[in-house]
């Protein structure tokens, strides 16, 4: 781990959510198992597998000055378009109104963290537009799996702008070190999984 | 039409028709429809829920050592339940034995999510039913302080405390987007707090979310990290080693005495907090007693919590374990999870296909094929239903039913069960609280019982962190530090094919996995959750669910803001599949709500 110098001391969290047992759902899980696999960062920077905790990243966010989150999104685009959503262009919210805590959508951690006083400052959402999320055990789409690579490469970018850069990695992650293991790693799933 | 159903309800599904649909981007999730009478009284309540379709067709053919890993994955909320549950039905199926210390870190995970999963419900989401947000903007804070000092020694109560929050609260709701607290039903006839206890309560609210970051540390120390903890078949995945300075992984005194120490705030923040809100929220809702439902005939617990390890009896479970059938609650039946003819899933109202389906099928026969299907009363079409034909299937949740019969589960099931079995822990605290509320004890059943009851056991589950963490504590001063057994790790040791079942008591209700190997691998695997016992649809004799039961003979205010229905299905603290977070741009409501 390289030690902060006063260009990176930025606290910054990289994180995936969404639920990778709903095909599209679990996009942002992926491309952060991903760029973790293949990409070295410095100390300032965490990389994290938010899966469908909600709420309960809550204290995540609290600790960071910026964040990067990649996750599936419903912008009415085309199956598989990546866009970036900037700052005070990120949802957040809270609706009383929903039926179940499990409801609870990441603009409901970032209302709370913002409640709480401590929402990062700056705000990246790398989205991509699902094309199918009711495929029960099946795998990522190809729109959607082809936006892998492009999203870490964005997420590249405003790392270097942030002051603190990811460097490919120069010798393969051991498996034990990796995000998801317990056969759950994207190949492993998708590999065996049979969709209904 | 006016029906009886065999279990006691007398449902009308004539009148006007109300549909509260969540917004989500999975079809179904959970929905609710009710029949209001000329008086908008409930007379006919439906659920319908969007669960997995069946973890069997992702397991199939995997190592039954990663199973935990995948169930994990089924909710983001009730993580490492599942995964203790999947453990728990592999070491069943083959025989392996845990050590106590094993034991005894599993029960204070359990019982931490057990902690922070009612606190978190209930002020995130169901105190929300209760208490007025817009109302708390025009409280007095010098009279939230007096209401709060006097229920509780809780510091943080001071005028000054109450002004300056509610100063922060008037910018959040005024900032538009911002607002977390929009798409509500603000200054509905059936909130009844005052503005000074609204404001008290939206004050703890915001403590509450900041403490909850607190107990999920337990989690990250025993499970390796957070979200996500590691589990393992044989035990648990931390190492012990009380000499060890911060080596990576193990536990050492440093990470025993953390553990500790946020117990210990746990504890305070249940009894100094969490409990007086209840009672003061209970105290000005007396009146509002609707939402029996089954609780008042039929409700079933698995236990959980095992004194020693490796004992699943119910003498041995420190939660309760048993059945009470038809309101007869001088008798709790006993519960085997392996008997074919006790737990079996029905599918005649879901959208699955059976050979038979008149008849139940037990988990480790159970079979998951699609089968969407509407009634012929169905309003819309099959893309868009306005309406559904709860005559014909109406819900991808099967009915499970113990023995032929639909039962609640949860905390208010554990508390009535443990207190029918004269467990004074249960019991005492119960009719205590009830005497303060100045409430019989039959008033229990009910909506505000099941939250009254999650409060509780809150507050018992704090406590038996502290016990476990104290045995734990003792049994590696006396030089037990083995946390796994791995003499059965080696899937040469298995036998050619074996089954075998799991169960726990989730923060909402009794979930059991049950589990086929063969030659090693999945050969299939079945979950029943909690809110498929408390949502499931009507089985093949009609009886209705939890959910249904508990809306019927409701008074709804105002139809079109069916605040009445929310509150009632939130203090289940239903469990959706997780896969409802995607980003929208702007802030969708979560529930839409049609009146026809």
């Amino acid at each position: 781990m390289q030690m902060p110098t006063p260009e990176n001391t930025k606290r910054i969290l990289v994180l995936g959510i969404g639920n990778i047992l709903w095909a599209d759902e679990g996009f942002g899980v992926r491309v952060v198992e991903q760029f973790h696999r293949r990409y070295a960062v410095p100390g300032n920077v965490t990389m994290l597998d938010g899966g469908t905790q909600g709420l309960y990243l809550v204290n995540f966010l609290q600790e960071v000055d910026c964040l990067i989150a990649f996750d599936a999104i419903d912008y009415g685009l085309a199956p598989g378009h990546l866009k970036l959503v900037r700052d005070e262009e990120v949802p957040k919210f809270t609706g009383a109104k929903k039926v179940s805590l499990h409801q609870t959508g990441f603009q409901e951690v970032l209302s709370a963290a913002n409640l709480l006083g401590r929402c990062p400052r700056e705000l990246a959402l790398i989205g991509c537009q699902p094309l199918n999320m009711e495929n029960w055990g099946g795998p990522l789409t190809a729109p959607v799996r082809t936006q892998i690579a492009p999203a870490i490469e964005l997420a590249c970018e405003l790392l270097a702008q942030w002051g603190s850069p990811a460097k490919l990695r120069t010798a393969p992650l051991p498996q034990s070190d990796r995000l998801l293991a317990n056969d759950i790693d994207h190949a492993n799933y998708e590999r065996r999984g049979r969709p209904i | 039409m006016g029906a009886q159903t065999p279990n006691g309800f007398k449902l009308d599904n004539s009148g006007k028709r109300i549909v509260v649909d969540p917004l989500t981007r999975v079809e179904g999730h959970l929905r609710v429809e009710a029949n209001l009478d000329s008086d908008n009284v409930i007379c006919n309540a439906v659920s319908s829920g969007t669960m997995w379709r069946g973890i069997e067709t992702i397991l199939r053919g995997r190592d039954p050592r990663d199973a935990w890993a995948f169930t994990e994955r089924i909710c983001g909320v009730c993580t490492g339940t599942h995964a203790l549950t999947s453990v728990r039905a592999v070491e069943n199926a083959l025989g392996i034995i845990i050590p106590e210390n094993a034991n005894s870190i599993r029960n204070i995970m359990q019982l931490c999510l057990q902690v922070h999963d009612h606190l978190v419900h209930f002020y995130h989401l169901h105190s929300l039913d209760w208490v007025d947000v817009i109302s708390a903007l025009k409280a007095d804070p010098k009279g939230t302080s007096a209401l709060a000092q006097s229920i509780s020694s809780w510091p943080l109560s001071s005028p000054g405390y109450f002004k300056h929050l509610q100063i922060r609260l008037t910018k959040f709701v005024e900032s538009g987007q911002l607002g977390p607290f929009k798409n509500a039903y603000w200054g509905h006839p059936a909130y009844k707090l005052p503005p000074e206890a609204n404001l008290m309560a939206l004050a703890h609210y915001l403590e509450a979310l900041d403490f909850q970051k607190d107990i999920v540390k337990i989690h990250a120390i025993y499970g390796g990290k957070n979200p996500h903890p590691n589990w393992l078949v044989g035990g648990v995945a931390c190492a012990i080693n009380v000499d060890g300075t911060g080596a990576v992984g193990a536990i050492n005194m440093e990470r025993l005495n953390l553990v500790s120490s946020i117990i210990g705030r746990a504890i305070e923040f249940v009894e100094q907090v969490y409990l007086p809100d209840v009672a003061v929220i209970g105290s000005f809702y007396k009146d509002w007693l609707y939402g029996c439902g089954l609780s008042g005939k039929s409700v079933m617990s698995y236990g959980d919590i095992p004194e020693n390890a490796n004992d699943y009896s119910a003498k041995n479970l420190k939660q309760p374990r048993g059945v009470i059938l038809n309101g007869n609650f001088s008798e709790v039946l006993p519960i085997d999870h392996g008997d074919p003819e006790q737990i079996q899933e029905f599918v005649a109202h879901s959208w699955y296909k059976y050979p038979d389906e008149t008849r139940g099928l037990h988990p480790w026969d159970g079979i998951t094929e699609p089968n969407f299907r509407l009634g012929p009363n169905v309003k819309g079409t099959r893309t868009d239903i306005k309406e559904l034909d709860e005559g014909g299937k109406y819900s991808w949740i099967k009915a499970p039913r113990w023995r032929g019969n639909a039962v609640e589960v949860g905390p208010l099931a554990r508390y009535l069960i443990g207190h029918a079995q004269g467990k004074v822990e249960f019991k005492e605290p119960t009719e205590k609280l009830m005497k303060r509320l100045d409430l019989p004890f039959a008033a229990l059943f009910s909506t505000l019982g099941r939250t009254a009851a999650r409060a509780l056991e809150c507050q018992w589950a704090a406590h038996q962190m502290r016990y476990f963490q104290d045995k734990l504590m003792a049994h590696i001063k006396a030089g037990d530090t083995a946390t796994a057994n791995v003499d059965k790790w080696k899937p040469e040791s298995w036998p050619k094919e074996a089954k075998g079942y799991g169960f726990t008591e989730a923060p909402r209700g009794a979930l059991g996995h049950w589990i086929k190997i063969k030659e090693t691998k999945i050969d299939n695997y079945q979950c029943v959750v909690p809110t498929t016992w408390n949502g499931s649809p009507r089985d093949p004799k009609g009886n209705i669910g939890a959910f249904e039961a508990a809306l019927v003979d409701t008074p709804i205010a105002d139809p079109e803001k069916p605040l009445e229905i929310l509150r009632t299905i939130h203090s289940f603290d239903p469990c959706l599949a997780c896969s409802t977070h995607v980003m929208g741009p702007d802030g969708q409501e979560m529930a839409t709500v049609k009146v026809r």
